[in-house]
């Protein structure tokens, strides 16, 4: 087991030794439950690195700490070399201004038009007039391939993929520094899956924003990925460049990229 | 044989200190609520919509319940003190009972069952499908967004319901007092406002606001704390309608105790 240990890489290639994003020791049990059992991982300013994990691993939890929205029972996050943990009130909400997250299930306001949902954290911060709100909605769904229409819609009135596309929106519209994707993906068709790919490619890129995705899609993750971790028993068992997938040479990231059912992951199902 | 006796008092133990807990939890959660009315950024149109939702959209239950509150009050007491030839007094009767409690009291029950029950289910599908995390990612406090909001807007609704309810109650002991028992209409309204009292109604207007309080807390408490999807949901709904219902009752005496002891 500790040969599939490897530390997770320096960023590599850049400038600054302080990784924007930093967990140590990071662990959480619900109830009698152990989900995360010491979670260390680095992200490099400007990187993406996309988490993967068996369903139930603890994925979502990982990213629900950094973002503060559940409490981990021990361990470090540091964000830019500063402890998140550790941070006043204000100072967190001043973090959470330059962070955005795209929830798993979409998490889109049912009682607000999809224009509103997209324009939100705009409207919020009230960097954006509601008058604008609606232009700059139009603007942003185009990225994600919806009709400007669509903005006039309510969220119940979507497609399921269409819901996730409107979360993504919503969750780049304010031009963040660390995005966190969870799933962004999953429910769409190859070729939308692809285009939001490319989008997510974009964000890091041009605006040279921090992601962090979870993915079951191992094409979306090789292309996506700078690095990618993988989450086994709530530790990170595995990192290394993303483009490796399917053939690392570690025997358990290999079984899952490629979707086998014998090898060192065993499934626990009752025969 | 010990655990026989142990058993139940460790239950005991345990119930108790769960309810230590809830009521600690609630409090802080109604300072919180409290304390974000007093800083900005305030949310206007959200205060709106839960004021248009609670006075306006209750005005029809609340009406009907006030003018049938009020005209069985003045039947019942008129066969009650027909007994004691004291019927007169009955338009007097009929004003303090309802401006002092029936009013505010039943008012409050009214709108616990509406309000509270769909606030509950509002906020708490909210918790389940995230989208209350979403609020905090999207530079939004949500106690401050929804739940602050939601209060205010009780507190000011309740005492303007039960201000309608007491006019309406009035108007259908008036009608019965009228049409049915012989009264003279002018001899009626006289005695209703002969001896009414200025604190009569402002109490009861007092108790409406603590009411519209406690009515919003429990909507909005029990379902932010809601876990468990759909069945969580309305397990939350059924809670928020019992205990503020439960609640109302006992704070009534408590007030009345308090206005009018002595
Ligand atoms: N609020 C919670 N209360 C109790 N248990 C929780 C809670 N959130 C997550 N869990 C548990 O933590 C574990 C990990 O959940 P998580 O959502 O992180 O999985 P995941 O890796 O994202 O899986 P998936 O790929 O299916 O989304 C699960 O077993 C889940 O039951
Ligand atoms: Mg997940």
């Amino acid at each position: 087991m500790s040969d599939m240990l490897q530390q997770a890489p320096r960023a590599a290639g850049t400038a600054s030794a302080v990784p924007k994003i930093r967990l140590r020791g990071l662990r959480k049990a619900f109830g009698a439950k152990q989900v995360l059992d010491g979670v260390d991982a680095d992200v490099a300013a400007g990187h993406s690195l996309v988490i993967l994990g068996g369903s139930g691993s603890g994925k979502s939890v990982t990213i629900k700490c950094i973002l503060g929205l559940v409490q981990p029972d021990e361990g470090s996050i540091e964000v830019d070399g500063r402890d998140v943990l550790a941070m006043s009130r204000r100072e967190r909400e001043a973090l959470g201004d330059r962070i955005g997250m795209l929830f798993q299930n979409g998490a889109l306001f049912d009682s607000l038009p999809v224009w509103e949902n997209v324009c939100f954290k705009l409207l919020a911060q009230k960097r954006i007039t509601r008058a604008k709100a609606r232009d700059k909605a139009a603007e942003v769904l185009a990225q994600v391939g919806l009709a400007g229409s669509v903005g006039d819609l309510s969220p119940a009135e979507l497609s399921g993929g269409m819901q996730k596309r409107v979360a993504l929106a919503r969750a780049i519209a304010a031009q963040p520094d660390i995005i966190f994707f969870d799933e962004p993906t999953t429910g769409l068709d190859p070729i939308m899956g692809a285009v939001i790919d490319g989008l997510i490619v974009d964000c890091v890129k041009r605006l040279g924003a921090t992601a962090v995705s979870i993915t079951h899609d191992m094409a979306s993750a090789r292309r996506i990925g700078d690095t990618a971790a993988m989450l086994h028993k709530g530790r990170i068992v595995w990192t290394g460049p993303a483009g490796a997938l399917g053939h690392t040479g570690n025997a358990l990231v290999d079984q899952f990229a490629n979707g086998e059912r014998e090898g060192p992951i065993q499934m626990e199902l009752r025969r | 044989m010990a655990a026989l006796i142990l058993d139940p008092l460790a239950a005991l133990g345990r119930a108790t200190l769960a309810a230590c807990r809830t009521i600690g939890d609630v409090t802080l959660f109604a300072l919180e609520a409290v304390s974000h009315l007093v800083r900005p950024p305030f949310y206007g149109r959200l205060f709106w919509r839960a004021f248009v939702e609670i006075a306006w959209f209750s005005l029809p239950v609340v009406a009907l319940t006030a003018v049938f509150t009020g005209m069985v009050l003045a039947l019942q007491s008129y066969t009650g003190f027909a007994r004691f030839n004291a019927q007169s007094t009955i338009a007097s009767v009929v004003v303090i009972s309802l401006t002092r409690e029936l009013g505010p009291v039943l008012a409050a029950l009214m709108v616990a069952g509406r309000i509270g029950a769909s606030f509950a289910a509002e906020i708490g599908t909210m918790r389940v499908t995230d989208q209350i995390d979403a609020l905090t990612t999207l530079s939004t406090n949500p106690m401050k967004y929804l739940v602050a909001p939601r209060l205010l807007a009780a507190v000011i609704a309740l005492p303007l319901l039960v201000l309608v309810a007491d006019v309406l109650g009035v108007m259908g002991g008036w009608l019965i007092g009228t049409y049915k028992l012989g009264f003279v209409s002018a001899a009626y309204l006289k005695s209703t406002f002969d001896y009414l009292e200025a604190d009569d109604v402002i109490s009861g207007l007092v108790k409406a606001a603590v009411f519209g309080f406690v009515i919003a807390l429990m909507g909005t408490w029990c379902g932010y704390r809601s876990k468990g999807g759909a069945q969580g949901v309305g397990g939350a709904t059924t809670t928020a309608v019992v205990t503020s219902s439960i609640l109302i009752l006992a704070l009534d005496y408590v007030l009345t105790e308090a206005f009018f002891a002595q």
